[in-house]
């Protein structure tokens, strides 16, 4: 029987291969798909948690996960075209300003 | 029996679809990628019980999200791959794989946990829908309009920023200098110097 381990287990895994698009990714585009996953792993956590213990707040807490997700799609979508007006590429290498 | 089945074959596709959209090369490939494994996520939330998540998901996210990447990357070039310098991979893959390990022993800590308890437990003889409000209005009231202020900050935020000298064309750069591969290398040299 699936308990809330597989879930549990599973979300971590998935947290995982977000993390590494994360590492990895170059384009900013790609490292905001990244973060999408990383952000819909934990939702299934909290989902999975509230769901074993009988308990809504990790429902609730998944509900603000996905208000605060579609905040910062807009923001960041708004930001990546400022970026790329300025220096007309996405690429990580190129658009950092910081020596070092 | 079917919640077994449809635990390992959601599993399974949302796993090998997140992987393609963080290891793809194809803009294209890994924002469809992306847009199936959140159709199949909220599949696990119906799994779960929680109907009207699945269906917060299904809209917001698969909905709103997705079609503003679809609309994000019309202005970038999404028909060639995306060329990424990788200094190290391998190291990459090593510190992901630790941080995989941590993660899923932290995740699964509740796991051994003996004293957690429902602290606002589901209501009974009411449907998902109608138990989520019962709670977000009551206990998760200032959390919920403090949520809707944001969201309507991101909305101006986001129109601000990108309705900014809209005027010329990102795709084509009429009047700015395009940056081509070359002069992309020379900034990239003068950068490393």
């Amino acid at each position: 029987m699936i308990g809330a381990n597989h879930y549990l287990i599973l979300s971590g895994i998935l947290f995982s291969i977000g993390l590494i698009g994360v590492l990895r990714r170059k384009n900013l585009l790609m490292l905001f798909f990244a973060t999408e996953i990383m952000l819909n792993a934990v939702n299934i956590a909290f989902a999975a948690i509230g769901a074993f213990y009988g308990d809504l707040s990790g429902q609730m807490f998944a509900f603000f996960i996905i208000a605060v997700a579609a905040s910062e799609v807009a923001v960041g979508l708004g930001l990546l075209i400022i970026l790329y007006k300025k220096h007309h590429s996405l690429d990580l290498d190129v658009i950092s300003t910081m020596k070092g | 029996m079917y919640e077994v089945i449809a635990f390992y074959l959601f599993a399974i596709s949302t796993v090998v679809l997140f992987a393609i959209t963080a290891l793809s090369k194809n803009v294209l490939y890994a924002m469809t990628a992306l847009a199936a494994g959140m159709v199949i996520i909220s599949g696990f939330f119906f799994l779960l019980g929680a109907d009207f998540l699945g269906v917060v998901q299904l809209i917001v996210y698969v909905g709103a999200v997705m079609a503003l990447y679809a609309f994000a990357m019309m202005f970038f070039d999404s028909t060639k791959d995306v060329k990424e310098k990788h200094a190290n991979p391998s190291l990459v893959f090593l510190l992901g794989g630790l941080m995989a390990l941590v993660f899923v022993v932290m995740f699964s800590a509740p796991i051994i946990g003996e004293n957690i308890e429902a602290l606002y437990p589901a209501v009974e003889g009411v449907g998902n829908s109608q138990a989520v409000g019962m709670v977000l209005f009551t206990k998760y009231l200032v959390p919920f309009e403090v949520a809707a202020v944001m969201l309507l900050v991101a909305m101006i935020a986001g129109i601000i920023l990108a309705g900014k000298k809209m005027d010329y064309s990102l795709t084509t750069n009429d009047d700015i200098p395009l940056v081509d591969e070359n002069s992309r290398d020379e900034i990239l040299k003068e950068k490393s110097r």
